[in-house]
């Protein structure tokens, strides 16, 4: 038995729980999409931190860029800013729906291409350092990234923006982006099994596995390296652009460059499930947001505490993660033993 | 004689006070075997590493194919088609052979979008081709990592294979190897060298093996190239004796 060849079952399943979920349990619509927001944030970081060994701390200055540049191009799309800051306080909708489409998509597609822009140059300056450098220097960015937003006053400096009220005549604002999210996590995994597969994948995990051997074989280190913090980048500002209308209000430092919240936990996540797998990033997800849900609720003025104990525990239990742990214990079920095909077999298979 | 395909001409290079290299020049003519011997710290690895772009060098000049390549890149250099392997074998350990053999394709006409590119069955079927030339076809799907230290040697020579070089510089490929596998070895570098057209560049300390192999030999002492010649010629010339037993 091979895992690797029963996964249409697995993924029907999945796909018929996603679509009936929001309706089965409307009260936790937001829920269940910050639960996707996660998965998405988990397996971005996961292409530069897990499958490239370049543990980057920065990465949410992606999904910061992606939140920023979406609120304002919603808002500067159908509105000048004074008329703005003077209605957006009220109840009432200001938009459309297809107004609210239009503005959303494009600020998302927007964000997205200003945080792909953002890695490339970045990436340039940055990605010549390895190891520990690197970490602290993008730990620098994502508190820089944060400082910068609260001295600008056009996207709202320090008192935050708020982003354009969700229509009613689009119904749920939770199911909306449910659906978004769930749009984005869904196109983000088979774009990256897809990567995974091929030169891109290989590239980055030799990478990983010994830059110096990788450069010594002639292999583009530089260009593939600024290419996977690109990928990176574009799918953590798709989430972002979608995080910033879901809560309503941007907060420079909470909610945009949220270093110590979404920073911190989208590594988590990666490690808890399994660095460098396509599926631990995912199950990292699930089990992260489930556990970050029950300690809100059961554990109550504890659940700091309680979250800092499970990451101890992460990093010192679980050093591989869930996936890593299970490679390693059943390896022949990933094809990893020794064939030994018999020669019209292989003539077969050609 | 054949063509020149590497030459090192006056080529010195010093760490600080220490002279690694002092002056050396040598040729290494197309489709040749040619050894480079020494007593350890005689500065060999510090010349392959020259060579391929490892560090900038002092003094001289470094042509492959008539082309100046000193003031060239490692990754650079790799892709002119002269590739190096390591002494402390170096492959990518937690990747399965296949794919460790799959990443070491040609690089020369990778474009910008073929970072994304799939891989193609030829470039399978070339990796699988290699895999059991070393010997390595039943480990295939194994983890690199999970290899014995010779075996990882086989895999390191099969990678630089797969990239097609030109010219190969092997540091010390026996190294580390059970005897009755050097044989073996031994078979698949001339193999390599007179199937595959690639020259080879060898840094060996087994004197059995480099005089089976090699055409040529230049021996380095203290960084200076103290002899030059044909296995037996250097075999027997007194000045590498002294220097291996340390008579100087």
């Amino acid at each position: 038995m091979n895992w690797t060849q029963q996964k249409t079952p697995v993924y029907l399943a999945i796909l018929v729980v996603s679509v009936v979920a929001p309706f089965l349990l409307p009260n936790y619509q937001n829920q269940l999409a910050m639960l996707w927001v996660m998965v998405i944030i988990a397996m971005s970081w996961d292409v530069i931190g897990g499958q490239m060994g370049y543990n980057s701390f920065g990465n949410v200055v992606f999904f910061g860029v992606g939140m920023y540049v979406t609120a304002v191009t919603q808002r500067d799309m159908f509105f000048d800013i004074a008329t703005y800051t003077e209605k957006a306080g009220g109840s009432e909708s200001l938009l459309s729906s297809f107004d609210f489409v239009m503005g959303f998509g494009v600020g998302a597609a927007l964000g997205a291409v200003a945080a792909v822009i953002l890695a490339a140059v970045l990436g340039s300056a940055i990605l010549g350092m390895r190891g520990h450098y690197f970490g602290i220097c993008t730990l620098g960015l994502g508190l820089a990234a944060g400082e910068i937003a609260n001295g600008i006053d056009y996207i709202g400096a320090g008192s935050g923006l708020v982003t354009p009220i969700f229509p009613d005549s689009l119904g749920s604002r939770g199911a909306f982006f449910y659906f978004y999210f769930f749009g984005v996590a869904v196109a983000a995994f088979f774009v990256l099994r897809w990567l995974y597969s091929n030169r891109f994948g290989l590239a980055i995990n030799a990478i990983r596995d010994d830059e110096d051997k990788a450069e010594a074989m002639g292999i583009r280190t530089t260009r593939y390296k600024t290419m996977a913090w690109c990928v990176s980048g574009f799918f953590t500002a798709l989430a972002g652009a979608g995080v910033g209308n879901l809560i309503g209000f941007i907060d420079p430092i909470d909610v945009a460059f949220a270093g110590p919240t979404f920073g911190v936990w989208m590594v988590l996540m990666a490690i808890l499930g399994g660095k460098g797998t396509l599926w631990g990033p995912v199950i990292g997800a699930v089990i992260f947001h489930i556990m970050q849900e029950v300690f809100w609720t059961y554990l109550l003025g504890w659940q700091r505490v309680a979250l800092g104990a499970l990451i101890v525990v992460i990093v010192v239990f679980f050093p591989q993660g869930i996936m890593g742990w299970i490679k390693a214990k059943w390896p022949e079920r990933f094809g990893h033993k020794v064939e030994d095909a018999p020669a019209e077999a292989k003539e077969a298979a050609r | 004689m054949s063509q020149t395909l590497l030459e090192v001409k006056g080529v010195s290079k010093a760490f600080g006070g220490v002279v690694a290299n002092h002056d050396i020049s040598l040729k290494v003519p197309a489709g040749s075997i040619t050894g480079l011997i020494g007593p350890n710290g005689s500065g060999k690895t510090t010349l392959f590493n020259s060579i391929v772009g490892y560090h900038p060098i002092d003094t001289g000049n470094i042509e492959f194919e008539g082309r100046e390549i000193s003031h060239m890149r490692v990754t650079e250099i790799a892709r002119t088609g002269m590739l190096r392997t390591f002494q402390q074998t170096r492959i990518y350990k937690k990747m399965t052979c296949v794919q460790n053999m799959l990443i070491s394709r040609p690089t020369r006409d990778e474009g910008m979008w073929s970072l994304f590119s799939a891989f193609r069955r030829e470039d399978t079927e070339r990796a699988e081709d290699l895999l059991e030339f070393v010997g390595l076809f039943s480990k295939r799907h194994l983890m690199a990592g999970d290899l014995s230290f010779g075996q990882q040697k086989l895999l390191e020579f099969a990678m630089a294979l797969m990239n097609g070089p030109k010219l190969l510089l092997l540091d010390e490929p026996t190294a580390g190897i059970n005897p009755t596998l050097i044989n073996g070895l031994i078979d698949r570098l001339k193999r390599a060298n007179a199937d595959l057209g690639i020259t080879l560049f060898v840094i060996e300390h087994n004197m059995r093996v480099i005089m089976n192999l090699a055409q040529h030999i230049y021996c380095l002492a203290h960084g200076e190239l103290l002899a030059e010649g044909s296995p037996d010629q250097v075999q027997n010339d007194q000045r590498v004796i002294d220097a291996y037993l340390g008579a100087h």
